[in-house]
């Protein structure tokens, strides 16, 4: 199989809609370009899945090379494991989500549908990569359209935000470069991720370059105290660029801290690892009590948010097998569940034109199906079982208890006590938001969703419900990945 | 071996019935969504009896025994890995047949079957009547899987999914604040003990390294190295055990409205009354005490100090919840008290219980009342369905003289009123006696407390009874001056008297089965005999506390009024409920929200989030300071020419000179 095509689709689409006219064709291009990566994502999974039944039990598959810049030993090497095939799965379904509901988009829609499309082909491009050069490069390419999506199609304080969102990613890409620059030097010339894995890290290059990688990837996820572009930078983007922030973008540095840093440092990783569980858990803890707080439902779930991706950070950290599988689960539990969370924020908003708990009430009555699913992702946020975070949780918590001492079991405590405070928060915005009288009299003539967003809506609530159902399929797409990682981090002397 | 796989249908079958109505009973199944959901659990209910007919069956023929034995023994009908964390340790979706299960499906499913026929009549003509029926049939899907998991975990998952349906429920008149609030408290009370739970089983599966409840139970009752490690470690200067254990058991008494976690109780009385009968009076809320019956050989055998904790809430909170029950005007309220009172005396009940023979005679005689409260609390509820559908009020003092428009109620209610008051032959007198021997056998003081609540359960009860079909003509005016509610509400539906005919002679039935034959702590059927001379106490206290309900309340008069005012502080005490709401209010409010959520906000937004935009300030100042060196002009280019030239040159005189 070949997995350029991830990076053709999209570029192909970009282009394309970049020439066509008006909103009409745009969106319809948008609409077909993002259901060929679904697709194309469903036929690596099925394909994945037959490689391995057939018994191939490379690391990688589907792996191709292609030097790029051999004087640095750059290669354009992609490749993939469960973990990203995963990985990408979700992208492709929140790409294709976040072009349904911008359907109506504009001004500038073609613009709007193409920088969409690109941070899409920057998301595969890092999830398919072996190459930390590479690796980087997609990284940056998904920043960028971030501050013109901001910037341009924002509300509030767009300009404040998207300067913030920029100048923050952009420092966690400048530590995580550095951090490479540090493995290259320190192993022999190498960014092959494949191959660094081979050699010895010495225990000076792992102790200086892994903060510079765990924090530079930590930024992405939320990784207290440098969690403060995700309120803003969330509230004030347009719906379809927060869900693709919360849903991939988060998720990009996760996916980093586990591949790149963990995965090639694990030394480091367990040298630093109580500081990495004292953070996860602040932003666990501290995270909920703040959401708690907020009156705008974006705040509210750009908060929970952190919350939330406190639980993958507290998974790597905690380094058992199950807290890890634990924290990929949560990956993409959280991407499905924060996007259909943003997703039905967004139609809420566009329709009530405000955002403010205290000023909405008794949607549910004129808006049922909105207000459904909002009542369906507030439920997956707490935690509920048959839904995706509870998996995810649960795994985390019984990988994090695995973890003797104190100082661990502690912070499992106040992880598992989050959701109590979830629960409050969630049911305190859904009781005020869709429960109740009808607030406003002008609420009564609301329509409720299209058919693009009911599309959408039922798209991400298949994939939550699908996992929280039956989490064993995913489990042992993940699970190759994950022993190895394990045996990886055990070789080096890790874990027992 | 019979064949058990039809079992899993028990559960699946609602469940069909929920994905249906869900997704297509607002518009398309509308009309017929109660048909469906009641065929569904109709189907449900009898592959339940015929699951409990093939298990119990007769004699030494039945299923459930094995060969040469006469115990009944578990058997695991269906198991597959549904998440797996290690090898062992994995949350397995599977079926558990025991005496206590299959008790528990009947229960359930015959008690929901009850109340999915009398809401046909009573939800009529509601706007969501499909989404109604959808949610009642997640509940019955939720409460069918969680009594027949072999896995804690699994059930754990149903434990939140009662929980959820139950949120769902009470809140179903969503524009109702009080309804919404209702709910929301429901849920984050019970989440808060369940994060309890959910601590308890990390640490039991820890150490047991299983999360099968067989796997668990044997490891943990017998010296095998896990049972070793688990009581050496300590916490506190108790036993991990004895930790997990209580913490297991604060997740059941949050569902089971245990003080002090029983709060949420009487407010989820906002939900539709059948509503009440089947989640908050007959099924979920006893899911604690069959927690607690599930992991009782552990409880009993390893870890005497976390029975006692449960013995000593359950007493406490059947005394106090009387108490309480006793100053309600709300007829729901009252209802719901009794039920925290009754589901007390099962906590109890399996407290003072030893496990193994005739000394479980406790675990016994709670299963017991379980399943006789089961019968005549839901029959209760439902007669306070019909009541309220009458009247449209659920306050008693708008009641009154009930009994000529009621004939049929009436004669139910009375029945439900005489079995909860443990007067023979009904149900609860049976089941109540076996519980008071059983404390009398092993702990006096338990045994008092108990024998007190039942005259006070009598009392309040038939203080119900009395407001509401006796005590002159007061309400019959009121029913009759409103035209409206007369000409709508004219007779009962079928639907609705139906299920109160059948759970009434529950009412008067149920107290004949020998129970003790089938379900007991070990297995081994056993003979219970209560001697005549010890049932004279409770019989007797249950009368006085019939007469003086009767003397206060039979008649219009201003006696209760007198006698509330001669105790008043205490009375206003109990009143308030002792205040124990707006303590809760205290703690939440003010400390979490005011003193950590409140500073948590700012802290992040003016702090944390304020030392990221004094980064950026201080850069851009920085580059201000310093911008101002390219100005274009060529003096000042030529200044910093010669002047880095001098610097330079003393730098290298300097060194060449050392």
């Amino acid at each position: 199989m070949n997995l350029s095509l991830f990076i053709i689709i999209p570029l192909v689409t970009a282009v394309a809609v970049m020439c066509c006219r008006g909103l009409r064709q745009a969106r319809w291009i948008s609409l077909a370009g993002s259901l060929g990566q679904l697709l194309l994502s469903f036929v690596l999974l099925f394909r994945f899945g037959q490689e391995r039944a057939a018994g191939n039990s490379s690391r990688m598959l589907f792996e191709y090379r292609h030097s790029w810049f051999a004087a640095w030993h750059i290669d354009y090497h992609i490749g993939v494991d469960g973990i990203s095939v995963a990985m990408i799965l979700l992208t492709a379904v929140i790409v294709l989500a976040g072009v349904l509901v911008s359907w109506n988009k504009g001004p500038w829609s073609k613009e709007f549908f193409s920088l969409l499309l690109i941070l899409a082909l920057g998301a595969y491009g890092f999830f398919l990569s072996l190459d930390l050069f590479t690796m980087f490069f997609f990284l940056e390419l998904s920043v960028i359209p971030k501050y013109l999506l901001i910037g341009i199609w924002g509300s509030g304080r767009k300009e404040y935000s998207a300067m913030k969102l920029a100048l923050m990613l952009m420092s966690g890409s400048a530590l995580v470069f550095i951090g490479l620059l540090g493995l290259y030097y320190g192993s022999g010339h190498s960014f092959d991720i494949l191959q660094l894995a081979q050699v010895p890290i010495s225990a000076g290059v792992q102790r200086t370059f892994f903060p510079c990688l765990f924090i530079g990837f930590g930024i992405f996820t939320a990784l207290f105290p440098l969690h403060t572009w995700v309120p803003d930078g969330h509230s004030s983007a347009p719906t379809a660029a927060s869900m693709f922030l919360a849903g991939i973008s988060m998720k990009l540095g996760a996916y980093g801290c586990l591949r790149v840093a963990t995965y090639l440092m694990p030394d480091a990783a367990r040298e630093y690892a109580p500081i990495i569980i004292v953070l996860a858990t602040i932003a666990i803890v501290y995270g909920a009590f703040a959401t708690m707080m907020q009156k705008d439902l974006k705040y509210i779930n750009a908060y929970s948010s952190v919350s939330h991706c406190g639980f993958i950070l507290l998974g790597i950290g905690m380094l058992t097998r199950a807290a890890i599988n634990g924290a990929v689960l949560q990956m993409i539990s959280h991407g499905l569940m924060t996007a259909l969370f943003f997703a039905s924020i967004g139609m809420i908003y566009d329709r009530a034109h405000t955002r403010m708990v205290d000023r909405l009430g008794g949607l549910l009555k004129v808006m049922p199906f909105i207000s459904t699913i909002f009542v369906i992702a507030g439920l997956c946020s707490l935690g509920l079982p048959g839904l995706s975070s509870f998996v995810a949780e649960i795994t985390v918590f019984i990988g994090s208890w695995q973890h003797p001492g104190t100082m661990y079991r502690l912070a499992t405590i106040l992880a598992c006590a989050s959701i109590v405070i979830t629960a409050v928060y969630i049911l305190r915005a859904s009781a005020q938001t869709v429960m109740g009288p009808v607030k406003d009299p002008q609420f009564s003539v609301l329509t409720d969703a299209a058919w693009y967003e009911r599309l959408a809506s039922i798209l991400l609530v298949a994939g939550i419900v699908v996992i929280g159902v039956a989490p064993f399929w995913l489990n042992d797409l993940l699970k190759p990945g994950i022993d190895a990682f394990m045996v990886h981090a055990g070789q080096t002397g890790l874990l027992k | 071996m019979a064949n058990y796989n039809y079992i899993a249908w028990i559960p699946l079958l609602p469940l069909a019935g929920f994905v249906l109505l869900g997704l297509f009973g607002r518009r398309r199944f509308r009309g017929f969504s109660g048909i469906l959901g009641t065929g569904l659990i109709l189907a449900a209910a009898l592959l339940s009896l015929y699951a409990a007919w093939q298990y119990f069956g007769a004699g030494a023929g039945a299923a459930g025994v094995t060969a040469g034995g006469s115990a009944y023994k578990p058997i695991l009908a269906m198991k597959f890995t549904w998440l797996s964390f290690s090898p062992g340790l994995s949350i397995d979706m599977s079926v558990l047949l025991d005496p206590i299960s299959v008790m528990m499906i009947v229960v359930v499913s015959l008690v929901s079957l009850m109340v999915h026929i009398f809401s046909l009549g009573y939800m009529k003509g509601e706007e969501r009547f499909g989404t109604y029926y959808a949610f009642l049939s997640l509940f019955s899907f939720s409460m069918l899987g969680l009594v027949l998991s072999g896995n804690i975990f699994q059930l754990f998952i149903f434990w939140e999914l009662v929980g959820c349906s139950s949120f769902l429920l009470i809140g179903y008149y969503y524009d109702r604040p009080s309804a919404v609030a209702a709910s929301k408290k429901a849920f984050i009370v019970t989440r808060f003990a369940d994060l309890g739970f959910l601590i308890g089983i990390l640490i039991l599966s820890f150490y047991g390294e299983t999360l099968d409840f067989g796997t668990l139970i044997h490891r943990l009752t017998t010296p095998s190295p896990q049972f070793l490690s688990i009581t050496s470690a300590s916490f506190l200067g108790f036993s991990l055990l004895s930790w997990g254990l209580t913490l297991v058991f604060i997740g059941g008494a949050g569902k089971s409205a245990m003080f002090p976690l029983h709060v949420w109780l009487p407010d989820a009385m906002e939900g539709p009354t059948p509503v009440s009968a089947l989640i908050h009076a007959a099924t979920m809320v006893v899911a604690g005490v069959y927690l607690v019956a599930r992991l009782f050989p552990v409880f009993s055998l390893s870890d005497p100090p976390a029975l006692g904790v449960v013995a000593y809430v359950g007493a406490f909170s059947a005394l106090i919840a009387a108490i309480m029950a006793c100053t309600q005007t709300d007829i729901k309220r009252v209802l719901a008290y009794s039920t925290m009172s009754q589901i007390g005396y099962m906590m109890f009940a399996l407290g003072v219980s030893k496990y193994g023979g005739e000394g479980g005679l406790g675990y016994m005689a709670s299963m017991f009342h379980l399943f006789t409260h089961a019968g005549f609390k839901a029959l209760l509820f439902l007669c306070a369905g019909v009541i309220i559908h009458r009247v449209h009020s659920n306050e008693m003092n708008a009641m009154g003289g009930l009994r000529r428009q009621l004939p049929l109620t009436h004669i139910c209610c009375l029945i439900a009123c005489l079995a909860i008051s443990g007067i023979p032959p009904f149900s609860g007198f049976f089941s109540k006696e076996e519980i008071l021997l059983a404390a009398w056998q092993s702990n006096k003081l338990i045994y008092g407390v108990g024998l007190f609540t039942s005259g006070l359960t009598a009392y309040y009860m038939f203080r119900l009874y009395f407001s509401i079909f006796w005590r002159g003509p007061h309400g019959v005016r009121q029913a009759a001056g409103d035209p409206g509610a007369g000409d709508a509400h004219g007779s009962t539906p079928v639907s609705m008297n139906l299920p109160l005919v059948v759970l009434a002679l529950g009412a008067l039935l149920a107290g004949l089965i020998p129970f003790s034959h089938f379900v007991t702590s070990d297995g081994e059927p056993i003979d219970t005999h209560t001697p005549l001379s010890f049932s004279i106490a409770p019989v007797a206290l249950a009368l006085a506390g019939i007469g003086l309900a009767a003397w206060l309340y039979g008649t219009m008069s201003d006696r209760p009024r007198r006698l509330a005012s001669a105790i008043g502080g205490l009375y206003r005490l109990v009143y308030h409920t002792f205040y124990i709401d707006e303590i809760y209010a205290f703690i939440t409010k003010k400390i979490l929200f005011n003193l950590v959520g409140r500073p948590a906000a700012w802290i992040d937004r003016n702090i944390v989030d304020g030392l990221m935009n004094g980064l950026a300030s201080f850069t851009a100042w920085i580059s201000a300071l310093i911008k101002g060196m390219q100005s274009g002009k060529m003096q000042d280019y030529a200044l910093y020419f010669f002047t880095g030239i001098a610097g330079l040159a003393v730098l290298f005189i300097y060194i060449w000179k050392n």
